[in-house]
């Protein structure tokens, strides 16, 4: 139940403050993204000056970067996921805690970019683990990364806390790790995880 | 420098018995290269570094290429008896025939190098290396004894054309994963089928795309219905 606005404003005037505990448990869980600190390739560079003074991504609460996939809540998979480091990533995805968040940064890790046609490269990593927000670019500018953080925390905050839609660490039976691909003879198997990826169908 | 046949001249006078080639290059920069045979291969190397005029100390580069076995057709003329009626009588008759030959010539892999000098200041010197064909007998001596730059660059040949280097320090794979079996470098590569889904189909990519989607049909599998010939 949402608190009106305008009585909201009234009340804080008169130093009464009043909120909802799905509000206040929003606005605690998207104020405090930790993103993970790992980079793939050249979109790397772009999300480290994302958060150097320039850009200073720390103004929407994603200042450390967490060197440990236990202590981080956001993925940025920056750059070419090649073949042989896709079990990696998911293994990485898989030990986060949840609650847990992907941004698929740039033209490769969304589809696999420029790379699309070659043997080696992952046509994106939205194939093995979930992904909450694709920002394409090659690579894409930090205002675009900034954008892509503020449409997650969005996300976030639009979230109800119960019923169909919670957040997936509310829900006991919702998925949290996904097969890790196993490097086989000719390819990965399996060439992406079932559910998590269905098939775009292109609507003319 | 040296001309390429001058240091095969100076090579055959280091290193008796070794079977030098030279395999000229018409294009304007006419970087003529040496073929040198596998036996030879190391003494050869080691002259090319030790030689005092030569000093090629610096291997630049170690590529790969993948020669497929060729068909030759050729025309050849054949004089074969004939019979034939002329003027009514039977007669054997000796005529000259245009007859096409076919002949396979195998395939190899050939690894190339390019030698240059850090102290002399010059270079490239080419040198090739054919494998005897494409299939079985991919090996060749390793130059990694002589030049350890030419390791990782040897290991990739390997990983990507599949030559052997005999005398490799540490043959491995360095760029593919341990298990993959495949060499995606050669000519008759086969992709991993992962053209599910091209936004951008177009000629060759399209019907790539289509085949995956035929056999996803034939197969009953999900996204057979999904509709994607290119926007």
């Amino acid at each position: 139940m949402a608190v009106d606005q305008q009585l909201n404003i009234e009340m804080g005037k008169q130093g009464v403050f009043v909120t909802t505990i799905q509000e206040l448990y929003n606005w605690g869980r998207k104020s405090s993204i930790w993103p993970m600190q790992f980079g793939l390739a050249c979109c790397a560079i772009e999300m480290i000056a994302t958060t150097m003074a320039r850009y200073d991504m720390a103004r929407f609460g994603a200042e450390v970067f967490r060197p440990s996939p236990r202590q981080a809540d956001l993925m940025i998979v920056s750059g070419t996921v090649t073949k042989k480091m896709a079990p990696q990533v998911v293994r990485l995805y898989n030990q986060m805690a949840e609650p847990k968040y992907v941004i698929a940064m740039g033209a490769c890790a969304i589809s696999g970019g420029p790379f699309k046609q070659g043997y080696n490269v992952l046509k994106g990593i939205d194939r093995y683990i979930p992904v909450d927000v694709h920002i394409p670019g090659c690579p894409p500018r930090p205002e675009a990364l900034l954008q892509a953080f503020i449409a997650l925390q969005k996300k976030i905050d639009e979230q109800h806390l119960t019923g169909e839609g919670r957040p997936r660490h509310l829900d006991a039976d919702a998925q949290s790790e996904f097969t890790v691909p196993e490097p086989a003879e000719h390819d990965l198997e399996p060439t992406s995880n079932h559910g998590v990826w269905p098939l775009p169908v292109v609507i003319k | 420098m040296k001309t390429v046949e001058e240091i095969k001249t100076a090579i055959e006078a280091a290193v008796p018995g070794a079977r030098i080639e030279v395999i000229p290059n018409p294009g304007p920069s006419a970087e003529h290269s040496l073929l040198l045979d596998h036996e030879h291969a190391l003494d050869v190397a080691r002259f090319l570094r030790d030689d005092a005029e030569l000093a090629l100390d610096f291997p630049s580069n170690v590529s790969g290429v993948d020669w497929l076995d060729k068909e030759i057709v050729e025309k050849i003329k054949v004089k074969r008896q004939v019979t034939k009626t002329v003027d009514g009588v039977e007669q054997t008759v000796e005529e000259t025939v245009d007859e096409t030959r076919k002949h396979i010539e195998p395939g190899y892999l050939e690894a190339v190098y390019h030698l240059y000098s850090v102290a002399r200041k010059h270079g490239p010197v080419v040198l090739r290396m054919r494998t005897v064909n494409r299939t079985d007998q991919t090996e060749m001596p390793s130059l990694t004894p002589i030049w350890r730059g030419a390791e990782f660059q040897e290991r990739e040949v390997f990983d990507l054309f599949g030559i052997v280097f005999t005398g490799h320090p540490d043959l491995r794979r360095i760029l593919m994963w341990d298990g993959f079996k495949d060499y995606p470098m050669r000519k008759d590569y086969v992709e991993p089928d992962d053209f599910e889904w091209e936004p951008t189909a177009h000629d060759e990519v399209l019907k790539r795309a289509q085949a995956h989607r035929a056999a996803l049909a034939a197969a009953g599998g999900e996204g057979a219905d999904a509709t994607h010939d290119g926007c």
